[in-house]
C-alpha cells in the first residue's frame, strides 16, 4: 500500500511540478490561469497521498528505511511527514511514470500529456474511489471529480489544435509522435500493482488499456489525428529508473529544502 | 443553547479567506462538531484537494474557538464524501451573488458535460441576463471559471458546481 500511495502521489506531484512551470509563461492569460488551476488541483492530490504514505511509514519505519535510503531523508528524526516524502527522496526513489517526468515542452506537448495521463486518472480513479482501502477510496474520489474537468479542458485543446491551422496540426503530431513511446508504460503493471490487484485493492492496470484507448480514438477522430501504431514502449519509472529530467526537475523543486533543512516562508 | 451549536454559531464568523462574504457554515464545508472529554472536534472537508485557503481556514476556527474559551481545538480532515456546492446554503448563495459572483446554479445540472459543450446558462450577477459565456473553465481561484456577459459585457466569477 505504501509504494502503490507513493506511485499515486509522484505521479500527481511531478506532472502538477511540470504543469506549474506554465505559470506566468501561459499562452494567455486566461490558459496560464487554467494550466495553474490544474497543477494546483494535482499537487492537492499528491499531498493527500503523501499524508497517507507518511502515515504507513511511520507505523512501520522498519520495513521501509532499506527502501528510502536518501541521505537527506534518513536525516529526519521522528516522525515523516508529506514535505519529507516530496522534498528528499532521490530520483531513484520515486515511482511515477516517465510520461509526467518529461518536459514540458511546447503547448501541444503538455496539452497532449495532460489530455492522456487525465484519462487515465479519471479511469483509474473512477475505480480507486470503491477500492476496500478506505483512505485511497477518499483520495480517489475527491480527486476524481477534479480529474473530469482536466479531462474535459485538455481534450478540447487536443481538437482545438489538431483541427486547427496547419501549424497547430503538425504540433499536435510532433507533440504525439513525441510522447507515444511513453504511455505504454501506463498498463504495464509495476509489482505493488500486481499486489494491490491480488489483494482486491485495484484492478490491474492493463484493465484500463483498451477503455482509454477508445476514448484517446475518439477525441483524435474528431481532431483529424492519426493514432500511432502502437508496438514498443519505454518503462522502468514505476521501478525507479528514469529519464535524465527528472533529476533536473527535483534539483530546482527541492533546492529549498535540502539547502535550507525546514524552511519556511 | 448547547455547546455545539454555539460553536456552529461562532463558525459563522469564520470567513472563506478567498470570497470574505461567506462563512465557512454558508460554503458547506464544515462537516461536524462535537464536544468532546477533551475539547472540541470540527471536522472540515476541502472544496478542492489543493486549495490553499484550508491552511488557513483551520487556523482561523482555532482562533475564533480559543478567543470564545474552547480549548483545545482539534480539526480533523475528511475527505469522503467529496464536497460539492450543493452542501452551499441558500443564504451563501445569496451573499455570492450580492457580491458579484455567479453562484453555483441551484440544482446541480451537468457538471462535466462533452468537450465544447456548456455545462448551462449562468446568470449574470450584474444585470441578471442569461446571455453569458465562458470564458475560462478556470478562474481566480480553483473553485470558479470565469464568464462575460453578452448584454453588459461585464466579466465575472462563477462559483462552479462541483
Amino acid at each position: 500500500m505504501f509504494f502503490l500511495s507513493i506511485h499515486l502521489a509522484d505521479d500527481a506531484l511531478i506532472l502538477g511540478h511540470r504543469n506549474s512551470e506554465w505559470t506566468g509563461h501561459g499562452p494567455n492569460l486566461e490558459q496560464d490561469i487554467a494550466i495553474s488551476n490544474i497543477a494546483l488541483d494535482q499537487i492537492g492530490q499528491a499531498r493527500n497521498f503523501y499524508q497517507y504514505a507518511a502515515e504507513l511509514y511511520n507505523n512501520n519505519k522498519d520495513a521501509y528505511t532499506k527502501i528510502i535510503s536518501s541521505p537527506a531523508f534518513l536525516q529526519v528524526t521522528g516522525s515523516i511527514d508529506e514535505d519529507d516524502l516530496a522534498y528528499l527522496r532521490d530520483a531513484m526513489e520515486f515511482r511515477n511514470h516517465l510520461l509526467v517526468e518529461l518536459n514540458k515542452g511546447d503547448w501541444a506537448v503538455t496539452i497532449t500529456r495532460q489530455f492522456f495521463m487525465s484519462l487515465y486518472q479519471q479511469l483509474l480513479y473512477t475505480d480507486l474511489q470503491y477500492s476496500a482501502d478506505k483512505r485511497l477510496a477518499g483520495i480517489a474520489e475527491k480527486s476524481l471529480k477534479e480529474v473530469n474537468y482536466h479531462v474535459r479542458w485538455s481534450g478540447e485543446w487536443v481538437i482545438r489544435l489538431g483541427d486547427g491551422t496547419e501549424e497547430s496540426h503538425h504540433r499536435m503530431e510532433t507533440a504525439i509522435d513525441q510522447l507515444w513511446p511513453y504511455v505504454g508504460e501506463l498498463f504495464m503493471p509495476a509489482d505493488f500493482q500486481l499486489e494491490a490487484a491480488a489483494s482486491g485493492l485495484l484492478k490491474n492496470p492493463n484493465y484500463y488499456r483498451e477503455p482509454w484507448l477508445e476514448k484517446t480514438r475518439a477525441a483524435f477522430e474528431q481532431a483529424g489525428l492519426a493514432m500511432p501504431a502502437l508496438n514498443w514502449y519505454q518503462k522502468g519509472g514505476k521501478k525507479g529508473i528514469h529519464t535524465e529530467h527528472l533529476g533536473y526537475l527535483l534539483a530546482e523543486m527541492q533546492y529549498l529544502q535540502r539547502s535550507h533543512p525546514g524552511a519556511q516562508w | 443553547m448547547s455547546t455545539e451549536s454555539t460553536i456552529w454559531k461562532l463558525l459563522e464568523e469564520v470567513k472563506d479567506p478567498e470570497v470574505p462574504v461567506i462563512s465557512v457554515v454558508d460554503l458547506g464545508i464544515i462537516r461536524d462538531v462535537k464536544q468532546t472529554e477533551s475539547g472540541v472536534e470540527v471536522t472540515i472537508t476541502p472544496t478542492y484537494s489543493g486549495c490553499p485557503a484550508m491552511d488557513v481556514i483551520a487556523m482561523q476556527i482555532r482562533m475564533v474557538l480559543a478567543g470564545h474559551g474552547y480549548s483545545p481545538v482539534t480539526i480533523k480532515t475528511v475527505l469522503s464524501p467529496a464536497w460539492t456546492t450543493e452542501w452551499m446554503t441558500e443564504a451563501g448563495k445569496e451573499k455570492l451573488l450580492a457580491y458579484g459572483i455567479a453562484p453555483p446554479n441551484p440544482k446541480q445540472q451537468v457538471c462535466t458535460p462533452g468537450y465544447f459543450q456548456q455545462e448551462e446558462a449562468v446568470q449574470c450577477p450584474h444585470c441578471r441576463s442569461f446571455h453569458t459565456r465562458s470564458i475560462s473553465e478556470f478562474g481566480s481561484t480553483a473553485c470558479k471559471a470565469l464568464y462575460q456577459c453578452e448584454d453588459c459585457k461585464e466579466p465575472f466569477d462563477y462559483f462552479k458546481c462541483h
